[in-house]
């Protein structure tokens, strides 16, 4: 069988290149999925992400290692990334207040290396490894049923990240908290005139965004190990904010899709004509134009600034 | 950065602090500092970061673009002066300096262009394609590293004129004047019309532009001209520095330290590139030597790092929130607490703060 003079095993392997594409990029958008929730409920841009997802899972692992049982570890590194959401909130965001976004931005890079250098300075520089029971191989009855060698760790990650996704929906949809968080986000003046408490929304978004953290920092750990280069790994979630769009959900999924799927496309079909590993800077250059063509991306709001 | 902090009484301060600075640095080191150490391991670096910083302060303090890709155009620069000196071993050491300079320049432009429709942080992905993609280019082709397969590549002696330079005190003369050039010229440019519109940008573009001034000629030349310092110091930095050519060493990192030596600096002064540098550059050999001499060796050397880590993080947050504008702030406001005032100089003060 021939689809278009391509023969079947190549359009398999290219189904399968874009499969594990999309799934990889499942994880991108986790991570960007904490950016996004910071921005969301304080027009924050929090470069410190990448830094939280290293900070979450070497806790977590140190944990482990310090013999508590797996859940028990999950939740205590839970708890830790409140704590440290309560400290940036007190002592980062609230005198920053009402500074310009650079600033801010600047700040947060600051954050950024403070918690990259309190995991190793705690913790140690050595790579750990983490067994989450999930093995990075192909599963075998998608191989039986449909040919394609699908890893189930990028399975597990796509079907996580759905979850936590519907869940944080849910959340915003539905309940009390989630309805003061979009007030907040939409004019925090306001939200806190009515009697919104700031404090306690930005240290609910502080939190669900270290849990979202130490989810990617898991996912990325099992599969890379859990190492320094993961900070750099979470600077690829921009690109994926780029397109997605800073403040929408769905954006930094389908974002986290298509640089996923396309990095992937591309480091396969075009990488061998430049010597491979073009993975490293595709995303950006993907980002660059479409920065030219939609600068707040699929998603975004419209910026519109006066003078 | 709040905008009604306008940096003009700055460039004076630029230009007194550097002159005596360049005399310091010609007049006096020369005679006071013998070893070699001092020299291959403290002024070099120092005086290659702090141009690599007035670039990118070029870029951030006075542009007002937030670019992360600094490293990237050293890479450009040191590459291009290895392959200059390699293919045109004829032409004359600064000319071909220049040409890397340019060369960078050149990548600055093109990787600036973003700039025209995006700023903050969409700016700074954009920069980081410069980081990585120049990288992976020198990393990809051999041909910017001569085919070298042993992975370490010497950097050719610095000949000027028929006379050798490869002492690290003759290493440093060629670093001295070629950062004097260069910062008088930035000085100056900060002080001209060129720098005006980069600040009259970077406070506001659109008023700016409304005002006449072409966005797209000010911010690409910024990007070009910080590119050019970049891409001269990255040149220098591999060839009396590191000697050698790695694109290891250009990598994310150096971009991030380049960025702290400007905020913690000082954004919007030259001053600010140096003392930044200066710290950013001692503050580690402090630690380390401190650790070794108060602890002796107690503590692991990966953990000094991390505690390096901690501190240049907290010390932006910190510098965020009390002081913006950074060291040279600070240490201008030390002195004029200290300094006596006139009359005429605390009337001017008081308006200010009005």
């Amino acid at each position: 069988m021939h689809i278009s003079g391509w023969p079947m095993t190549e359009f398999l392997f290219f189904i399968e290149v874009v499969v594990a594409g999309l799934l990889a990029g499942t994880m991108y958008s986790l991570v960007a999925l904490g950016f996004v929730l910071i921005y969301k409920a304080s027009s924050t841009f929090n470069f410190a992400q990448g830094a939280m997802v290293f900070f979450a899972v070497l806790s977590f692992v140190g944990f482990m290692e310090l013999g508590l049982p797996f859940v028990l570890a999950f939740f205590v590194t839970i708890l830790l990334m409140a704590l440290l959401g309560f400290a940036t909130e007190r002592l980062v965001l609230k005198p920053l207040m009402n500074q310009s976004e650079d600033t801010l931005l600047m700040a947060t890079i600051g954050l950024g290396f403070v918690l990259e250098g309190l995991a190793q300075a705690v913790w140690g520089v050595e790579v750990r490894r983490l067994d989450l029971g999930i093995g990075d191989f192909p599963i075998q009855w998608i191989i039986d049923s449909t040919g394609l060698f699908i890893s189930a760790l990028d399975l597990t990650a796509g079907l996580v990240a759905a979850v936590l996704i519907i869940g944080l929906a849910l959340i915003f949809k539905y309940t009390k908290m989630g309805l003061g968080l979009r007030a907040v986000a939409d004019d925090p003046g306001a939200a806190s005139s009515i009697g919104i408490p700031l404090g306690n929304i930005m240290l609910l978004v502080w939190t669900a965004a270290g849990i979202v953290a130490l989810v990617a920092g898991m996912m990325w750990g099992a599969r890379a190990g859990v190492q320094f280069a993961l900070v750099d790994l979470a600077l690829k979630a921009l690109p994926v904010l780029i397109i997605g769009g800073f403040s929408s959900i769905p954006g930094a999924i389908v974002g986290g899709l298509i640089i996923g799927a396309s990095e992937k496309v591309l480091e396969v079909y075009v990488g061998p004509y430049f010597g491979g590993a073009i993975e490293g800077w595709a995303p950006f250059v993907i980002a660059i134009f479409f920065l030219l063509w939609r600068p707040e991306g699929l998603f975004g709001e419209k910026i519109i600034r006066r003078v | 950065m709040k905008p009604s902090t306008v940096f003009m009484s700055y460039t004076r301060n630029d230009l007194t602090n550097f002159v005596i600075l360049m005399g310091l640095g010609f007049a006096v080191v020369p005679f006071v500092v013998q070893t070699d150490y001092w020299y291959s391991s403290i002024l070099i670096p120092w005086l290659c970061l702090s141009l690599a910083a007035v670039g990118q302060q070029i870029v951030m303090g006075y542009a007002g673009q937030l670019a992360l890709g600094a490293a990237g155009f050293m890479a450009a620069g040191a590459f291009a002066l290895f392959n200059l000196e390699l293919r045109l071993p004829f032409m004359p050491f600064p000319f071909n300096l220049m040409i890397s300079g340019l060369i960078a320049a050149f990548f600055g432009i093109i990787f600036g262009l973003p700039s025209l429709r995006v700023r903050g942080i969409y700016l700074m992905v954009a920069t980081l394609a410069a980081q990585f993609f120049i990288i992976w280019m020198i990393d990809k082709f051999g041909w910017f590293k001569n085919y070298d397969t042993s992975g370490i590549i010497t950097a050719q002696d610095i000949v000027i004129f028929g006379r050798e330079f490869t002492s690290p005190f003759e290493m440093y003369l060629v670093v001295l004047v070629t950062v004097t050039v260069l910062t008088v010229l930035a000085i100056n440019m900060t002080r001209g019309s060129t720098g005006r519109n980069w600040m009259a940008v970077r406070d506001m573009d659109i008023a700016a532009e409304s005002m006449g001034i072409s966005l797209l000629r000010t911010k690409l030349q910024a990007f070009a001209i910080s590119a050019f310092f970049c891409g001269v110091a990255g040149a220098l930095f591999a060839f009396t520095y590191l000697k050698s050519m790695e694109p290891v060493a250009f990598d994310i990192k150096l971009s991030f330290r380049i960025l702290f030596m400007v905020i913690l600096g000082g954004l919007g002064t030259i001053n600010g590139a140096f003392i930044g540098a200066a710290f950013i550059l001692l503050f580690p050999v402090v630690l380390n030597t401190l650790g070794n001499g108060v602890f002796h060796g107690m503590i692991d050397a990966t953990i000094i790092s991390s505690i390096e880590l901690v501190v240049f993080g907290v010390l932006i947050i910190v510098f965020m929130i009390y002081e913006p504008l950074g060291m040279a702030k600070l240490w201008d406001s030390i002195k004029a607490k200290l300094a006596p005032q006139s009359t005429l100089e605390q009337a001017q003060e008081k308006q200010q703060r009005l």
